[in-house]
């Protein structure tokens, strides 16, 4: 606690901080196609990440269900551009009050009898699997054939969000940056407090005046609402939504991966799980392609998720930071701050 | 048309007391261990693939595969948490989670290097033979599956109620501590416990082979199937895995009649989140979870 008002620390954070995002800057100016789409993906996964976070680092609900609204975003985009022509701004406005909504009454049917724990993610794998389902059978949204962005014309546009590849990179670097800033804003504002009391000893806040049915309600729409945000910017980069993709299990395994990989309720922890786990993956891919082994990319991404589990317990961010310690270097220990989640 | 009804009504209970099988593996593995197996349906799939290699290679009857396929499936569910789960048992669900979702990819990716992503139809002359019983007629498959899989609930249900070491399974989920105090052998009561989850998966797996090709990407549905009969029956519940498969198994019979197929997967998890709007615990829920 004593820690938090440290001046020379803050500075110091500030300054990682800028560095990373500099450095990635860079990355979006220098770097080759190829890198770039893929930092892009990796960039909106974190961004996807820190929104899952927000509902268990901070909020204390475990959702394994994300692709429900990471999909609602997304459709909401996709639907008004490709059916209507509406510009993508007002699709990512949509489907930001959209799933929020739709995590709101997620929220209220399973919290009204305190229904929380295993069961809450039960219930939030179940929804997203009616809601998967639901949209591969509806035509008017593309069913299984899925919806197509028209094919993007090279210039830059903002007010309809289209661009080349580049400049998706640096509206999923933007993201990131919020996520960052967004995540920082809201552990210190007086709802951080609240939830982390929630999070922490729910009987506790309660009997602090806290009104936890409405708090978790609010913490699990605004998880909801920006998890829609990156799902709107993921459809756009990818420039087709297909049901399964964007609403199966698949992707609320990603989601959650860079957080829990990388250190769960770190700051930097979202970008350095999805850095470790999005490349890796496609790598594994192209290597079962190229081998013709169909399963290969399966059993080696699985083996690697077991052994982070098992031999960096709380992710690798915070496994990094206790090397830099071992090896004597104090400029970084401090990045890592221990805003940790108790389990 | 009333012969229909009753046709489609049977058929789904027969295949409902399968489901319930599979989604007793997994309730019994969560009410003893606190832990959900992510990777359920994967061991149901290893149980179709084990019924599927015993009748083509040795041309026996369904259940000496069933025989096979839960002493495999035991085994592998002991070794499995003896060398693995049992490190993460004390972990927060988040991580558990990954774990699973780990184990689950790395049992398709085996199936999918060892057998190929291809379906194999395991037509055996069971699959088309056929019973009448007054208005019915029914899959000789599906009585067979439904016969020994309630058949394998009683047994279940009466060596957990009678037998000494059910009862220490028993206590040991009522309550770990006091099980440890009075000197129960928790490990090898987790390490049984996950033993007889995924040997009801492979069971299950192994009767129903004569109706559903074997294929690696059935697995997501079977653990997603069974995620739905536990919570719609009760999350560490018996009676309400059950029952639980029971309603699943007629709601997915009556929605293929009356509603396309695709609505067929839907309705589960519509009657899902009706019944949590009613009975958020589901029909038999524990009270504490």
């Amino acid at each position: 606690m004593q820690k938090k008002f440290d001046r020379g620390l803050e500075r110091a954070r500030w300054l990682a901080g800028i560095t990373v995002f500099a450095v990635l800057g860079l990355v979006g100016l220098l770097a080759n196609p190829y890198v770039i789409s893929l930092m892009t993906i990796v960039l909106l996964f974190t961004f996807l990440g820190q929104s899952w976070n927000l509902m268990l680092g901070i909020g204390g609900q475990l959702s394994i269900g994300h692709a429900l609204f990471v999909g609602l975003g997304a459709y909401s985009v996709g639907v008004l551009y490709v059916k209507y022509g509406i510009s993508p701004w007002v699709g990512l406005l949509t489907g930001m009050i959209l799933a929020g909504s739709v995590g709101a009454s997620i929220a209220w049917l399973s919290f009204r009898f305190e229904v929380r724990g295993i069961y809450f993610a039960l219930l939030t794998i179940a929804a997203a699997e009616f809601a998967r389902i639901m949209f591969s059978g509806w035509e008017f949204v593309g069913a299984m054939q899925g919806l197509f962005f028209p094919a993007p014309t090279g210039g830059i546009e903002i007010s309809m969000l289209r661009g080349d590849v580049r400049f998706y990179y640096f509206v999923a670097l933007a993201l990131a940056a919020l996520g960052v800033i967004g995540t920082e804003f809201i552990s210190r504002s007086y709802l951080g407090y609240v939830w982390r009391a929630m999070r922490d000893d729910e009987s506790a806040a309660r009997a602090l005046g806290v009104r936890t049915f409405q708090h978790k309600i609010l913490v699990i729409s605004l998880s909801a609402a920006t998890a829609a945000a990156g799902g709107g910017v993921l459809a756009l980069v990818q420039g087709s939504i297909f049901p399964d993709s964007i609403m199966g299990m698949g992707l609320s395994v990603d989601v959650l991966l860079g957080p829990v990989v990388g250190g769960l309720g770190t700051t930097f922890g979202p970008l350095v799980g999805s850095l470790a786990a999005i490349p890796l993956n496609h790598l594994m891919s192209a290597l079962g392609d190229s081998l013709r082994i169909p399963g290969l990319n399966n059993i080696t991404y699985g083996v690697v998720l077991i052994s982070v589990v098992w031999f960096l317990p709380d992710g690798i961010w915070p496994a990094i930071v206790r090397l830099c310690k071992a090896i004597q270097a104090p400029p970084t220990a401090w990045l890592w701050q221990s805003r940790k989640v108790e389990e | 048309m009333l012969s229909l009804w009753l046709n489609v009504l049977a058929s789904g209970i027969l295949l409902g007391l399968v489901y319930g099988l599979v989604a007793l593996g997994l309730t019994i593995i969560f009410g003893v261990m606190r832990v959900v197996n992510f990777a359920h349906g994967e061991m149901v799939v290893f149980g179709v693939y084990i019924g599927y290699w015993t009748v083509r290679l040795w041309n026996v009857p369904i259940i000496v595969a069933a025989v096979i396929a839960a002493v495999v499936m035991f085994a592998f569910g002991y070794l499995l948490e003896a060398l693995i789960v049992k490190r993460f048992v004390n972990r927060p669900h988040h991580y558990q989670f990954i774990v699973f979702i780990g184990l689950s990819l790395l049992f398709s990716g085996t199936l999918l290097v060892a057998f190929g992503p291809d379906p194999r139809p395991t037509a055996s002359q069971l699959s088309f033979q056929t019973v009448s019983l007054g208005l019915l007629t029914l899959d000789l498959a599906r009585v067979q599956a439904a016969a020994t899989a309630g058949l394998l609930i009683a047994l279940l249900g009466a060596y957990l109620k009678f037998s000494p070491f059910g009862r220490s399974l028993r206590a040991a989920a009522d309550n770990r501590l006091g099980g440890l105090i009075i000197g129960l052998n928790i490990p090898r009561v987790y390490a049984v416990t996950f033993g007889i989850g995924a040997a009801c998966a492979g069971v299950a797996g192994a009767l129903i082979s004569p109706l559903f090709d074997a294929q690696p990407y059935l697995a997501v549905d079977f653990t997603l199937l069974a995620f739905v009969t536990v919570i719609v029956g009760g999350l560490g519940s018996f009676g309400g895995a059950l029952l639980g498969g029971l309603v699943i198994g007629v709601a997915e019979a009556i929605a293929a009649l009356m509603f396309t197929p695709s609505m067929k997967t839907a309705l589960p998890y519509a009657l899902l989140i009706i019944i949590l709007v009613y009975r958020p615990r589901g029909f038999f829920g524990a009270k504490e979870i």
